[in-house]
């Protein structure tokens, strides 16, 4: 049984070893922060980071995760970046039916640390795997640029 | 429309064997919620007829003590009855009240009523109605309550009620000094009778704290960036089961015969199940096919892989795209179909014109494609069948629910969850129906249906594919003269009605038979085109197709003429006047009174003037770049917009900037309306440039977001700059806002491609049309 650190938290998942980590969060743990939204690594509704990096956890299977660090959406507060970048998201009033901005967030939140001060080019290469269909990019690209101001000063 | 008949017009019979007039107005009476078996609206035989939020199944109701609950700590539970799918509701109805209450929003909680709507009035959250309808009732509930703890608060004082005023949330007695709170008023003012209607004071315009102000954070807010945020797809019940369904890939098709030993095998994997189709015509059944119950999704998913299933794939097998595109442009090319609007004689006016254009406009079927997906829970404790879903229109899954099972529908609970987008597509309850019927398959236990993208994509009630055909004539001036339009489309009634092969009223009142030309000869025909898939409503309805078409019609005729196109545009649309819509034809006018909702060519020619003048229109633009612009009336709003692009020489487009320009009357929470009309131009943007569902063999082509692109972060405009034109003030009529943003962007960007490349698009999407410059 595959054992990782979620959230800082030791787990050992039950669910078959080919189990996407998106439906054993989900369905085996009940994290449902991390959303379902194509299951082809084509939207980015189920971004997580693992060992830092942002990754698409609908095709990840928890065997490829074992002995990794994961953290979801439910503990990015708890990360000094992520804490401001959601508090420009609610600056802004980003979200419309939200279901797409765990994974914004996740996404944001994996750029602005590796890159603290990003153009707009840098946003869109990094934004450019997650599709919000009710269309709140113009505010998730300012939020972004908000929450880079944030973390600088 | 002064119908002297008894009107009790149960939805299916009215739509089985009634006629076309009485059905009709079923549909306009029942907002598109047919065929759910609830029974219609009563109209008695001298009732006057009723528009607007009295017309609405269940109408409303404005009794506080139904919205509002103020607990002895202070804190103020306000109701929000209609769905949160992304346009704010949560926010902005309860908003209302908390202002015309004195309520502070920092100590209001909302709780989302389940479906009911004999208690809530109606919660069919779709046609952009929620504020339109609703504004008056939640300010009244505000009022009504506000006036309870002012008496309440009066009496503990022994005082006049008129020597109290309420404060931020508290009461006060200024000659005293003294105040009370909220929450220690509740209870003696929860005895209190509840004022008659026209006895309420209502707020005036400058004592409103939140309205008007857009300064109110969105409720859901922070749950939404934090993972806390509950979508339907998030419900989590004790011991609860998961579910995929493979269903018919060709609409009617059944099942032959299917082989479930591989599936069994799959750990997790518990049962397999069908579901039954049912005959046509589709309503808001589930298409049926065969289920795979198993204890996570991933186990479902696998095991329906596992599935073999052979189809008899029946009567729409041979769907194909390409050549139904050919038969309706056949259709839209000869003189015929139902002649829906008919003023002077345009086919005379043609052959007398001193100059004729015409031109052809192709729309593909669309998917709303919600981020989140179809999905519902259910289960069935004792007989009662209880739901969780995220639904457009919970009364409507209440009563199909109640049928399949054959309960009565107080047997039956909808929790509304957050929807994680809806477009018209969690309208319609299916995949309610499918978890109920599953859960009574597993003797009552939770069972959750989740559908995959491909699910989504491969089994939508589509937006309809459509031709629309326009000839026009102008005089020696330029001046149009001749208005011909043929608009050929399968017809969402087909759903409904499957021998259905003409546009209903509520598709050809959204801006077809209502187009507001100062035009003396117009003629409007509807040849007929029959559906092969289930046609549904996405965010707009046909205001796309029919915008699309005649604003990059009217654009087309100024470059011929050598004329601006927005100079030309106001040309054509006139002087400002009021138009009763009856007179246009359109029986519909969103479900509104044309004498209070007349259109105002007036307030369309405002949009257009202020979206030109803020997005400085006409200015000196470099080679590859150009300006575009349209305009149009919808769900009895007003908007325009330009689109300013750059084409490089690979023919790569970019988007500088969008500005669009509305006018909905009062603009009750102008944060939220700013944010709409954003996702608005997102969308059209979407739908002009990617969107296309295709048939082959009776199937859908597209599989996931690889075949049904949506636009991407870099595909946004750099800027968009969202005008709201403002009203005079509180009591002019609503419009809506939720819709009206989305079909002027797709005509206002080819009419900027135009102008920035001499190329004129004329089918969409966009895709790889455009020619290196
Ligand atoms: S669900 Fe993983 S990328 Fe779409
Ligand atoms: S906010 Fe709805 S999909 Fe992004």
């Amino acid at each position: 049984m595959p054992v990782l650190t979620i959230n800082g938290e030791q787990r050992e998942l039950q669910f078959a070893e080919d189990t996407p980590l998106l439906w054993a969060l989900r369905d085996e743990l009940a994290m449902t922060g991390t959303k379902f939204g194509c299951g082809m690594a084509m939207c980015g509704a189920c971004t997580v980071h693992v060992d830092g990096q942002p990754t698409r956890s609908c095709v990840t299977p928890i065997s490829a995760v074992a002995g990794k660090s994961v953290t979801t959406i439910e503990a990015i507060s708890e990360d000094a970046v992520g804490k401001q970048v959601q508090q420009a998201w609610n600056q802004l009033d980003v979200p419309q039916c939200g279901y797409c901005q765990s994974g914004q967030v996740m996404a944001a939140t994996a750029l602005l640390k590796s890159n603290p001060n990003p153009d707009d080019a840098a946003i869109n290469a990094a934004m450019s795997g997650n599709i919000c269909r009710c269309g709140t990019y113009n505010r998730i690209r300012d939020a972004i640029k908000l929450a880079a101001k944030a973390v600088q000063s | 429309m002064n119908a002297k008949t008894p009107k009790q017009i149960n939805r299916e019979v009215a739509i089985c064997n009634i006629s076309r007039r009485r059905l009709l107005q079923g549909f306009a009476l029942s907002g598109l919620v047919l065929a759910v078996g609830v029974p219609g609206v009563l109209l008695a035989e001298d009732e006057p007829e009723k528009f607007g939020r009295d017309a609405m199944p269940h109408g409303w109701t404005d009794d506080p003590l139904v919205f509002v609950a103020i607990m002895a700590d202070g804190t103020v539970k306000i109701v929000c009855h209609r769905a949160e799918m992304g346009q704010g509701v949560r926010t902005s109805l309860p908003m209302v009240v908390a202002d015309e209450l004195g309520a502070d929003w920092a100590q209001v909680e909302i709780v989302q009523a389940p479906g009911d709507e004999p208690k809530y009035g109606n919660q069919n959250t779709d046609g952009s109605r929620s504020m339109r309808h609703f504004f008056m009732p939640m300010r009244n509930v505000g009022a009504a309550a506000r006036m309870m703890l002012e008496a309440a608060a009066a009496a503990h004082w022994g005082v006049a009620v008129a020597e109290v005023k309420t404060g931020v949330h508290e009461v006060l007695h200024p000659q005293s000094s003294r105040s009370l709170g909220f929450g220690e008023l509740a209870e003696a003012a929860s005895k209190l009778e509840v004022p008659e209607r026209d006895q309420l004071q209502l707020k005036t315009a400058e004592q409103f704290r939140y309205i008007g102000k857009g300064k109110t954070h969105l409720v859901d807010g922070l749950d939404m960036v934090s993972g806390k945020a509950i979508y339907g797809i998030d419900v989590t019940l004790p011991d609860m089961l998961h579910a995929v369904v493979a269903r018919p890939p060709v609409l009617g098709g059944k099942v032959t015969d299917y082989d479930a030993t591989e599936v069994l095998k799959i750990p997790g994997v518990l049962k397999v199940v069908t579901i039954p189709g049912s005959p046509p015509p589709a309503y808001f059944n589930p298409l049926g096919g065969v289920a795979v119950i198993a204890t996570n999704t991933w186990a479902a998913l696998q095991g329906r892989k596992a599935l073999k299933i052979t189809w008899d794939h029946g009567e729409h097998a041979s769907y194909n795209s390409p050549q139904f595109r050919a038969e309706m442009e056949q259709s839209a090319r000869v003189k015929g179909g139902a002649v829906v609007r008919d003023e002077g004689d345009v086919y005379r006016a043609l052959e007398n014109a001193s100059q004729t254009f015409s031109a052809e406009y192709y729309l593909p079927h669309l998917s709303q494609a919600p981020m989140e997906p179809p999905v519902a829970t259910a289960r069935i404790v004792d007989g009662h069948c209880e739901l969780w879903a995220p639904v457009q229109d919970p009364q409507a899954g209440r009563d199909l629910v109640a049928r399949w099972l054959e309960l009565d529908a107080d047997k039956v609970t909808v929790n509304v969850t957050l929807l994680g987008g809806g477009f018209g597509r969690k309208s319609k309850p299916d995949y309610m129906v499918e978890a109920a019927w599953l859960s009574r398959s597993m003797d009552g236990q939770a069972v959750k249906v989740t559908w995959s993208r491909e699910d989504d994509l491969h089994h939508s009630y589509f937006h309809t594919v459509s031709v629309e055909r326009i000839e026009a004539g102008v005089d020696e001036d330029g001046k149009p003269v001749a208005w011909l339009h043929r608009t050929v489309a399968p017809t969402i009634l087909s759903t409904f009605d499957d021998s259905a092969l003409v546009k209903m009223p509520i598709e050809l009142g959204m801006g077809v038979v209502n187009v507001p030309f100062a035009i003396d000869n117009v003629r409007i025909e509807n040849p007929e085109a029959k559906a092969h898939t289930r046609i549904g409503w996405f965010r707009s309805v046909s205001n796309v197709p029919h915008a699309f078409a005649i604003q990059s019609f009217v654009s087309e005729m100024a470059a011929k003429l050598d004329r601006d196109t927005k100079d030309y545009l106001l040309e054509v649309i006139g002087p400002p006047r009021q138009l009763n819509p009856a007179k246009l034809l359109d029986s519909w006018n969103y479900g509104e009174s044309p004498e209070e909702y007349p259109i105002d060519t007036g307030r369309l020619r405002k949009v257009v003037e202020a979206v030109a003048d803020k997005a400085n229109w006409g200015k000196s633009l470099p080679k590859g770049r150009g300006q575009g612009i349209a305009a149009h009336y919808s769900f009895v709003s007003y908007t325009a917009a330009v689109v300013e692009v750059e084409v490089d020489e690979d023919g790569e487009l970019s988007i500088p900037r969008v500005d669009i320009a509305i006018d909905c009357g009062p603009a009750i929470n102008p944060e939220r309306i700013k944010s709409q009309l954003e996702g608005a131009v997102v969308m059209g943007i979407s739908l002009a440039m990617l969107g296309e569902i295709t048939f082959k063999d009776g199937a859908v082509e597209q599989n996931n977001f690889d075949g049904y692109q949506l636009s991407r972060m870099a595909d946004a405009p750099a800027e968009i700059h969202v005008h709201i034109v403002p009203a005079d003030d509180y009591d002019a009529p609503l419009g809506g806002v939720g819709e009206p943003g989305l079909p002027p962007i797709a005509p206002a960007l080819c009419n900027a491609i135009f102008a920035a490349t001499g190329q004129r698009i004329r089918a969409l999407p966009i895709a790889d049309q455009l020619e290196p410059m």
